[in-house]
């Protein structure tokens, strides 16, 4: 299927590891994928052959999962994720100029990294905090009564870092 | 003895601030060489003033709220440790209006107690709900529930001791729990309070179930966009398991009930019953043909109770108090409370959990305090992506399944998301496809090709609202007339409430904000 492999051996014994680990469990393929996103930050095409193989399904199922659910990654991502919430109690609290604004500080729209790496910025539905709209999510901590200039200052710390 | 001092570790008390807040707590008193032990409790919701701090005193707990960092140090000159005065003391946590004015039961613990301390669970009436259970019939449990009068937490409001008979009623060895903590509305996290607030009271609910259908395993479906509420669960699942409470024989019974949290991948479908038995069992969460109901062909092809959150972690209170007590709360035929989250542009979003029959002008304005803007409520979406928008006119309606219903909209899971009067309805609309058209899994045509048609007729009624000429006055009545044609195939023909609900945001919009789609001049 793959002429050559973007991963290495060692990325490929990991994968391995991953499907070994998972594959008994009822239902295995969503936490396969989550441990093998939460590993490498995305899930790559190379993985569906060996998961297809280990838990006796088609490469196009594996696929077909994958490409559901907008949580996997088709594509490596940034260092961090930055989710900006576009459902309607942030809508009610100003998110669409928020989205602007934080699309024109990063250069990026969504689905796209900045050129340094570091910001992966997606639309997410609800983080659940919608007593304290609006609401970004970066990695896995949830912010709240968001304005641009937060966001910035949230972006630039975890870049410092 | 070191005073105690409360911070919540709730995720949107965390967004606001919170562990900072702790910190500098932690750093003050040790800077001063004051000892005090600070405990990370969960949130009482009212998030408006989170981070929301506690100290213990002898005559109960002292609020001071909200703490920021630079806060700390003046609370300390005050010795609020001691209740001294403060601009931020708000006096004692169980007199604030907001919250004596509440009907906690499912709630009853939040905010109180450490969410992982399993002691801290059993000194707040914890587990007396299943020691009652384990000396009763699966029927008889069973019995308690449909007595009670829950219903559905999640949105659809069907009865969930019916639901819970018919598994019982299977006579097949495996059956399952499951949990449905795909909480993808907005407006609402009630689940989520729950989840990472008070996770005993779920984990003890679903134990609760499996003892009275007789199910050994229960999974937990958890959306990914709640990291702490996984975290939260699995340390309390741990907790449960060491003390014997789940696992083989819990306390002591003859009794098998094991529970895993399994983590969802943002698929707002997949809070759909059928399609996250799908997504469990591995596959693309979509929409499964009923019948079988779930109950009889759920999880692996066995028979399945899926509840929602609030639904699970509302049965120890009915087992522990008695069915009666629960549906001596609410009204006609919505018994017991409903959490209501409030949500959007509202000046003081939180937890409310109330017997049914409030209204929604109480609600908004007395709980609320109005618009976060201070300017009118305009529109107020009830029950989430898939509710109507309702106009001021209706907020006189009492919150109860029925009566919502008279009027064409939805409680749904209980969350109400305020909109001021800079809101444009027509966009509203829009935004209301388009979520559908994203979220669709795509198994039926009314929902996958209805809603993106949806968008781009809401577009071309957007471009055309102020044509004077006839053509255009024709042209704009054709497209409104397409919508309605459209959503009425959509609710008709949809396989599932996201592609059948959907015209529900886009044609109350319509109907009661005419005049935002170039409907009034016409």
């Amino acid at each position: 299927m793959f002429v050559t492999s973007a991963l290495s051996p060692q990325e490929l014994t990991r994968i391995d590891v991953h499907i070994a680990t998972h594959k008994a469990m009822p239902g295995a393929l969503l936490p396969l994928l989550h441990a093998i996103q939460d590993d490498f930050g995305w899930v790559s095409e190379e993985c569906y052959l060996p998961i297809s193989k280990a838990l006796a399904l088609s490469v196009a199922e594996v696929h077909g999962v994958v490409t559901f659910y907008h949580h996997f990654h088709t594509h490596p991502v940034g260092k961090h994720i930055l989710q900006v919430c576009r459902a309607e109690s942030c809508q009610a609290m100003g998110s669409q100029k928020l989205e602007k604004d934080i699309k024109t500080a990063l250069g990026i729209d969504y689905h796209e990294t900045t050129k340094d790496g570091a910001v992966t910025l997606l639309p997410v539905y609800c983080l659940g905090n919608c007593a304290c709209s609006p609401a970004v999510m970066l990695d896995d901590e949830v912010y709240g009564r968001m304005t641009a200039e937060k966001v910035a200052d949230i972006v630039a710390e975890a870049r410092a870092v | 003895m070191a005073i105690k001092v409360y911070v919540p570790r709730d995720s949107s008390a965390l967004s606001l601030g919170a562990d900072r807040t702790a910190k500098a707590i932690q750093a003050e008193a040790a800077k001063r060489g004051i000892e005090i032990e600070l405990i990370r409790n969960g949130s009482r919701g009212l998030f408006w003033l989170e981070p929301f701090v506690e100290v213990a005193t002898d005559k109960g707990r002292v609020a001071f709220a909200p703490v920021q960092p630079k806060d700390v140090a003046s609370l300390f000159d005050a010795d609020f440790l001691n209740n001294g005065a403060h601009a931020l003391n708000l006096g004692l946590t169980e007199e604030l209006a907001w919250l004596k004015k509440q009907q906690r039961l499912t709630f009853a613990r939040v905010g109180i107690t450490d969410p992982v301390s399993l002691e801290d669970y059993l000194a707040h009436d914890g587990y007396k709900g299943l020691k009652n259970a384990l000396n009763m019939t699966g029927a008889e449990i069973v019995k308690s529930v449909t007595d009670s009068g829950l219903r559905g937490r999640g949105g659809a409001a069907f009865p969930t001791g019916i639901k819970w008979n018919t598994v019982l009623g299977c006579q097949v060895e495996q059956k399952y729990i499951v949990c449905n903590a795909d909480e993808g509305d907005s407006g609402t996290y009630s689940d989520r309070m729950i989840m990472e607030n008070d996770p005993f009271v779920l984990i003890e609910g679903m134990t609760i179930a499996g003892v009275a259908v007789g199910a050994n395993m229960g999974y937990i479906y958890l959306r990914s966009e709640y990291p702490h509420a996984l975290k939260v669960l699995n340390e309390a699942i741990a907790k449960a398991e060491a003390a014997g409470y789940l696992g083989d024989k819990i306390c002591g019974s003859s009794h098998t009930f094991n529970l895993e949290v399994r983590r969802a991948a943002g698929a707002y479908i997949c809070g759909e019953e059928t399609s996250l038995l799908e997504s469990l069992e591995g596959k693309r969460g979509q929409v499964r043909f009923k019948p079988p109901l779930p109950a009889i062909e759920g999880l692996f092809g066995k028979p399945t109770v899926v509840n929602n959150v609030i639904s699970l972690a509302t049965i120890p209170i009915i087992l522990d108090k008695g069915a009666q007590y629960y549906a001596d709360y609410g009204m006609g035929r919505s018994r017991g409370t409903l959490p209501i989250q409030l949500a959007g542009n509202i000046k003081h979003g939180g937890l409310v959990e109330l017997a049914f029959g409030a209204t929604l002008r109480e609600l908004l304005y007395d709980f609320g305090g109005g618009s976060f803007t201070g300017k009118p409520i305009r529109a107020v979406q009830v029950g989430g992506p898939l509710g109507a928008f309702l106009p001021e006119s209706q907020f006189d309606t009492p919150l109860d399944y029925e009566e919502f219903s008279k009027i064409w909209a939805v409680l749904g899971h209980g969350g109400i998301v305020a909109f001021d009067d800079t809101v444009d309805m027509a966009k509203m609309a829009r935004y209301a496809f388009e979520f559908c058209a994203i979220e669709s899994c795509g198994k039926c045509t009314p929902c996958r090709i209805g809603s993106t048609r949806g968008v781009e007729v809401i577009d071309r009624i957007i471009a055309n609202k102020n044509a004077l000429d006839t053509n255009g006055v024709k042209e704009h009545a054709k497209q409104v007339q397409l919508v309605r044609d459209l959503s009425d195939t959509m609710i008709n023909g949809s396989l599932c409430a996201l592609g059948g609900m959907t015209p529900y945001p886009v044609l109350s919009a319509m109907n009661h904000f005419g005049e935002d789609f170039g409907l009034e001049n016409r």
